[in-house]
C-alpha cells in the first residue's frame, strides 16, 4: 500500500493547505458549514449557494476532485434522501397533478430544500475525510474535549475494523470451501454462528489487548506524542469561512 | 548483579478450576537467555502473565528485583517487557510511531525523549521507515518486529516473549531471530519451535503440568529425545542438534 497516502481516506493533495491545517480548525470549520445549512429557514437560497460555494473553494484547495466527493457522498445520500422524498405525497395544499400521483407544490419545495441541506452537509462531512486523516480527526475531538471513552471507543473501532473485515472473510470463505450456499431461510443459521463466533473472538481480543495495554503502563487515559498547532493559517480559514456566511445567515 | 526473575512454589488456578500453576520453582540471572519449553495447556502463559503482575497467584515471586505484590505494579511492567503472540493485540494505536510511543509516553518521559526512544527502538527492529503506517498495512513479520521495537522503548530489563515465530515463513522468522540475537538484555522465550531455542538460548526449561520438570542446557535438553517425548515435544524432522554448534 505505497503512495501518498498512508491513510486511508485522505484524497487530494496532502501537502495542500486545506491538509496541512490543525485538524481541529477543519472540523469547526466544516461542521460550522453544516450548522449554517441546517439552521437556515427553508426557502433562503442565497445562503446555500454561499456554503456551496464555500466547500467548493475548501475542495479546490485542497485538490480534491468532484469526483471522488461525489463517489463517497453517494454512499450516504440515497439513505438521507430516502426520508425526504415521501413528503411531497403527503403534504397538503396546492396539488400538481403529475399523471397518475398528484404531488404537493409546497412539499415539493420542501423536497429541494431537504435535499441540498442533505448534500452539503454530507459534501462537508466528506471534504472532511478527505482531507483530514482519522486519528486526526479523532485527535481534534479529543483536544475539544468530546468525551473521552467516545473517542477511545472510536479508535479501536478504526484500528480493529480491518483485522475483523479479514476474519470475516477468512470465515466466509471457510464457508464456502465446505460448499455452504444458502437457498432458503433455514439454511441460514450457519451464518448465526459465524457472527457468534465471531462476537467471541472479538471479546476474547478485547481482553488481550486489555492486557497488552496494562503490560505497557497503560493509565486510563491515552497518551499523545504530537501536539496540535493552532497557527495564523488556521485563524485565517476560519475567518473567511465564517465572516462570509454568517453575514448572508443573518442578513437575510 | 540481582535474581532477573525468582519464583518459589509459585501457584494458581483459574476461576473455572483449570490448574495453570502447580508450584513452579524458578531462578534466572540478570543476562541469561532462557527458553521455556512444554506442551500446550503447561502454564506457558500463565507464568508469563505473572512476570507483569497481570494474574497473581501464591507462592513467591522477584522480577527485576521488585517483589510481587509488595511493590509498585508500574515499576514492575516498565522493569519487564512483554511481547504477546499475536501483535495485532499488542499494537492498537492508529499508526506504528504512537504505538511504540505508548510505553515511554505512560512511563511519564518527556516528549523529546519519547520521540528519541521511538526513533532508537524502530531502527533496532529495521522499522524505522514505517513510523507513519497503521498496523493494519504491515505484514504478519513486520507487525512481530513492532511489537518488538514497542515493548524496546520503554527499555525493560528483562524481554519475554511468546511464541515469537509463530505462523511466520522460514526467512521472515530467520530475520527475527537475527533481531532477537542482537538485543542485548535478559531474555525469557516461551516458544513451541525447538530449533529457535537451540538458536537463542543457552539455557531451557521444560514446563509440563504448571511446573518444571527439567532445566538444562538448551542442546543437552534438546538432545534427551525420551524427556521430550514424554512431554509431547519433538524436533522437526532432519534437524540436526549437532550442527548447532555454540
Amino acid at each position: 500500500m505505497s503512495g501518498p497516502h498512508l491513510h486511508t481516506g485522505v484524497a487530494g493533495n496532502p501537502r495542500s493547505p486545506i491538509h496541512r491545517l490543525d485538524p481541529r480548525t477543519k472540523l469547526i470549520g466544516l461542521a460550522g458549514v453544516t450548522f449554517v445549512v441546517v439552521t437556515t429557514p427553508l426557502p433562503a437560497w442565497p445562503v446555500y449557494l454561499a456554503c456551496a460555494l464555500a466547500l467548493a473553494t475548501v475542495a479546490t484547495l485542497a485538490g480534491v476532485s468532484p469526483r471522488t466527493l461525489w463517489s463517497r457522498a453517494k454512499v450516504v445520500l440515497p439513505l438521507v434522501l430516502f426520508v425526504a422524498v415521501f413528503v411531497p405525497f403527503f403534504r397538503g395544499g396546492e396539488q400538481l397533478d403529475l399523471g397518475p400521483v398528484h404531488v404537493s407544490k409546497e412539499g415539493l419545495e420542501t423536497f429541494a430544500t431537504v435535499s441540498v441541506k442533505a448534500l452539503l452537509g454530507t459534501l462537508s462531512a466528506v471534504l472532511l475525510g478527505a482531507t483530514t486523516s482519522f486519528p486526526d480527526v479523532l485527535h481534534a475531538l479529543e483536544r475539544l474535549k468530546a468525551p473521552k471513552l467516545l473517542v477511545l471507543i472510536a479508535a479501536f473501532m478504526y484500528r480493529y475494523l480491518f483485522t475483523i473485515v479479514d476474519e470475516v472473510q477468512r470465515m466466509r470463505a471457510a464457508l464456502a470451501a465446505r460448499g455452504y450456499a444458502p437457498k432458503h431461510a433455514l439454511q441460514v443459521q450457519a451464518i448465526g454462528r459465524v457472527a457468534t463466533a465471531l462476537f467471541l473472538r472479538t471479546y476474547e481480543r478485547a481482553e488481550r489487548v486489555h492486557l497488552a495495554m496494562l503490560a505497557r503502563g497503560w493509565r486510563q487515559t491515552m497518551p499523545r506524542l504530537d501536539t496540535l498547532a493552532y497557527t495564523r493559517a488556521d485563524a485565517l480559514f476560519l475567518a473567511a469561512l465564517a465572516t462570509p456566511l454568517l453575514a448572508i445567515r443573518v442578513l437575510l | 548483579m540481582s535474581c532477573a526473575i525468582h519464583a518459589r512454589d509459585l501457584r494458581f488456578t483459574y476461576p473455572n478450576g483449570v490448574t495453570g500453576l502447580a508450584g513452579l520453582d524458578l531462578r534466572i540471572t540478570h543476562g541469561e537467555r532462557v527458553a521455556v519449553l512444554g506442551p500446550n495447556g503447561a502454564g506457558k502463559t500463565t507464568l508469563m502473565l505473572h512476570l507483569n503482575a497481570l494474574l497473581t497467584g501464591s507462592g513467591e515471586l522477584e522480577v527485576a528485583g521488585l517483589r510481587d505484590g509488595h511493590d509498585d505494579v508500574r515499576d514492575l511492567r516498565a522493569r519487564v517487557g512483554l511481547i504477546f503472540q499475536d501483535p495485532d493485540d499488542q499494537l492498537f494505536m492508529p499508526t506504528v510511531r504512537e504505538d511504540v510511543a505508548f510505553g515511554p509516553l505512560n512511563l511519564g518521559l518527556s516528549k523529546p525523549e519519547v520521540q528519541d526512544r521511538v526513533t532508537r527502538a524502530l531502527t533496532a527492529v529495521r522499522m524505522d521507515a514505517h513510523g507513519e503506517r497503521a498496523p493494519h498495512q504491515l505484514s504478519l513479520g513486520q507487525r512481530r518486529r513492532v511489537a518488538i521495537a514497542s515493548v524496546l522503548a520503554m527499555d525493560p530489563s528483562l524481554l519475554v516473549l511468546d511464541e515469537p515465530s509463530a505462523n511466520l515463513d522460514p526467512r521472515t522468522r530467520r530475520e527475527l531471530i537475527e533481531t532477537l540475537d542482537q538485543i542485548d538484555r535478559t531474555l525469557l522465550i516461551v516458544t513451541h519451535d525447538l530449533p529457535l531455542a537451540a538458536a537463542l538460548c543457552e539455557r531451557a526449561v521444560l514446563l509440563s503440568g504448571g511446573r518444571i520438570v527439567a532445566d538444562r542446557p538448551t542442546l543437552d535438553l534438546l538432545a534427551d529425545e525420551p524427556l521430550l517425548a514424554a512431554h509431547d515435544l519433538e524436533l522437526p524432522d532432519g534437524f540436526d542438534l549437532r550442527l548447532m554448534s555454540r
